[in-house]
């Protein structure tokens, strides 16, 4: 109790309250007895950095992992929708937007891996000129790369930049 | 590089990467000092700065002047660097919450500032600890809801 509560009665107002306690057995007193000054002041910015921390965990853990529970059932990806042509085993189809750093990275980063790689291909688009197709993927940040087969089936999808190992494994995974 | 990511109706200026998370840094411990001693001037003083870095440009404020001069110095020469439009568009994100805090406490609504100052905390604290890039996450869902379906 000592910790959380602070009497904020000083001294005079103590000797007060003594007097008053002794002349009547029930007293109310002008001024609060005790006050939850340590919580009150530090509950707000414990909460937001606890929150936040956990959030930003989270956040930074999922960026790049290749998720599969995403894909809408059913949709292909058609070399007519995305403006080029498939891969012939598979296709890392990347969107971004203008606004965007970790988007280059990301871009870089897949346009070098697929360079020695003839059955994948690594295509580029733009998001906001390619809102409906946002809209039907439900795509809701960049970068997010989709990883699909020869059929434009879409097995995987990773947002932020991904590793190259998670990428390798991804690709391997796509026959 | 690619045309995606480099539109050329637009002006492009590049600032060193490592500034707007330096930044974010102060701004978390000016937010987190306005939510402890419920002072709204604190809050009044990182709005003016937020409002800087949303306007002119987040080199311009006072803790990009610091990184500038003091910081950058000792960091190593090769910077990454980066368009200024997010950290931009993420200042003007913190000026919202400042606004919205101090006409809470202007209406003498506690709750108001303490929830705006903690969000704008949060979206610091997330960009210094963790190189969060808020417009990236946030700009793509504004698009796809304000723009009209076809």
């Amino acid at each position: 109790m000592e910790l959380l509560c602070k009497c904020v009665a000083t001294n005079q107002e103590q000797a007060e309250l003594r007097r008053l306690l002794l002349a009547n057995l029930s007293v109310t007193t002008p001024w609060p007895l005790c006050e939850n000054t340590l919580v009150k002041t530090y509950l707000p910015l414990a909460v937001v950095l606890v929150l936040a921390s956990a959030y930003g965990f989270w956040w930074k853990g999922t960026r790049g992992a290749i998720r599969s529970n995403k894909a809408i059932p059913g949709h292909r990806l058609s070399a007519a929708v995305l403006g080029e042509e498939l891969g012939s085993r598979a296709t890392m189809v990347q969107f971004s937007s203008a606004f965007c750093a970790p988007c280059r990275a990301t871009h870089s980063l897949l346009s070098q891996m697929v360079i020695p790689m003839e059955d994948v291909k690594h295509i580029h688009i733009d998001a906001e000129s390619h809102l409906e197709l946002v809209r039907t993927l439900d795509i809701r940040s960049t970068p997010t790369t989709l990883f699909i087969n020869k059929d434009g089936i879409e097995v995987g999808r990773a947002a932020g930049t991904p590793k190259r190992e998670q990428v390798l494994a991804a690709l391997a995974a796509i026959n | 590089m690619s045309e995606v990511l480099d539109k050329p109706e637009v002006q492009k200026i590049y600032i060193d990467a490592r500034g707007p998370r330096f930044s974010a840094t102060i701004t978390a411990i000016v937010l987190a000092t306005a939510l402890v001693t419920h002072n709204v001037w604190v809050l009044i003083a990182q709005g003016l700065v937020f409002l800087i870095g949303a306007t002119r440009g987040p080199q311009f404020t006072p803790y990009g002047l610091i990184f500038k001069n003091f910081v950058k110095p000792r960091l190593k020469k090769e910077a990454p660097t980066e368009d200024v439009r997010p950290p931009k568009f993420a200042q003007a994100v913190g000026l919202l919450f400042a606004l919205v805090g101090f006409l809470g406490a202007l209406a003498d609504q506690a709750l108001i500032f303490t929830v705006a100052t903690a969000f704008a905390l949060g979206a610091a604290f997330l960009n210094a600890a963790f190189n969060y890039c808020l417009g990236c996450e946030m700009y793509l869902l504004l698009v796809r809801t304000t723009t009209r379906r076809k």
